[in-house]
């Protein structure tokens, strides 16, 4: 059994993480649902009471309950990933990738007391939440987030995996969206947010 | 009892999306710089096999577990929704280098800080309903 879990700790190769992406989404159409998670928060907006403000919360939340339920146990799920099946090391970047982020004056994890390498904990902290930055990071881009995936339709689960393997055109171009916005804030505007 | 399947799936989901480091914000710094095929990678197996699943289910008229012909409804045709919004969350998502799914999962990692990161995702969600009828479609 300890080396079953050893062995599942050490971070998994691109292929293992898409073949078992691939089975969630198998999972979930097979017991009756689709693979898409941005949903939920038009969902938590429903059941907050944002149906009596407007009308695209007027709708029963409750044919949403099993992907709440889904959300839940992807938090626990990463509550067990990052604790009995955490990796040894902190996620491996590229070298190029490591000396951009250190350019721009970003620490980047090299050993797991430094971090585990999933978020920049000199960027992504309340300290920094009180500056310009960090509401600009923090704030505003969980507002996109929220805003451009129900606009869109759907986030990378709907979208770029779900819709894209079923062939969708309007998925294809929601994905050029996705990378439209990403590369530009990336390799234009983040550089000016961080100088802030 | 109905929802303890979909609480396993997830929990499934959050150890994936934890061990494919698809959750981490250099990972999606890394992909946005063309740097390193790991995403490209994990995104690509996911939609080659699920386009695979998706013609053999076609093909067999596999039955889910409600005794249901499995069928899958066509994307809404709404390509201006589609380019804007996708352009909108994707500025989003380079900026704190998770999408919805990822968001959750941090959460499960202890990172305190994502609930306002998921607070104002839920604000910018209410902020499309109240604009949803003058946004292009």
């Amino acid at each position: 059994m300890q080396s079953v879990i050893e062995f599942i700790s050490q971070p998994w190769h691109w292929s293992i993480s898409g073949a078992m992406i691939a089975l969630v989404m198998f999972l979930l159409i097979y017991l009756g649902k689709r693979f898409g998670v941005s949903s939920s928060f038009r969902a938590l907006c429903a059941i907050g009471g944002a149906g009596s403000a407007f009308d695209y919360f007027k709708y029963d939340w409750k044919s949403h309950d099993w992907l709440l339920v889904f959300v839940l146990g992807s938090i626990i799920g990463g509550g067990i990933g990052s604790t009995f099946l955490a990796s040894p090391e902190p996620v491996q970047l590229s070298a190029a990738t490591i000396a951009d982020l250190t350019q721009l004056g970003i620490n980047v994890p090299s050993t797991r007391a430094e971090g585990s390498g999933y978020l920049p904990m000199d960027l992504f902290n309340f300290e920094t939440l009180a500056s310009l930055k960090g509401i600009i990071l923090m704030v505003l881009g969980g507002f996109l987030i929220g805003f451009g995936t129900r606009w869109a339709g759907g986030c990378t689960s709907g979208h770029a995996i779900s819709g894209l393997s079923n062939l969708q055109l309007p998925s294809l171009v929601a994905v050029i969206g996705f990378f439209i916005g990403g590369l530009l804030m990336t390799h234009v505007l983040f550089p000016l947010i961080l100088a802030l | 009892m109905r929802l303890l399947k979909y609480l396993s799936v997830g929990i499934l989901f959050g150890i994936v999306m934890t061990k494919s480091e698809a959750i981490s914000w250099f990972r999606i710094q890394e992909m946005f710089r063309f740097q390193s095929f790991h995403m490209y990678g994990i995104i690509g197996v996911a939609v080659v096999l699920g386009a695979l699943m998706h013609q053999l289910i076609k093909r067999t008229g596999l039955k889910n577990t409600y005794g249901d012909m499995i069928a899958f409804a066509d994307k809404p045709n709404t390509y201006k929704a589609s380019i804007f919004g996708g352009t909108f969350f994707g500025l989003g998502w380079a900026m704190t280098g998770a999408c919805p799914g990822p968001l959750y999962t941090l959460v499960g990692h202890g990172f305190g800080i994502i609930l306002v990161v998921i607070a104002s995702a839920l604000l910018g969600t209410l902020a499309y309903g109240a604009l949803r009828s003058k946004l292009p479609h």
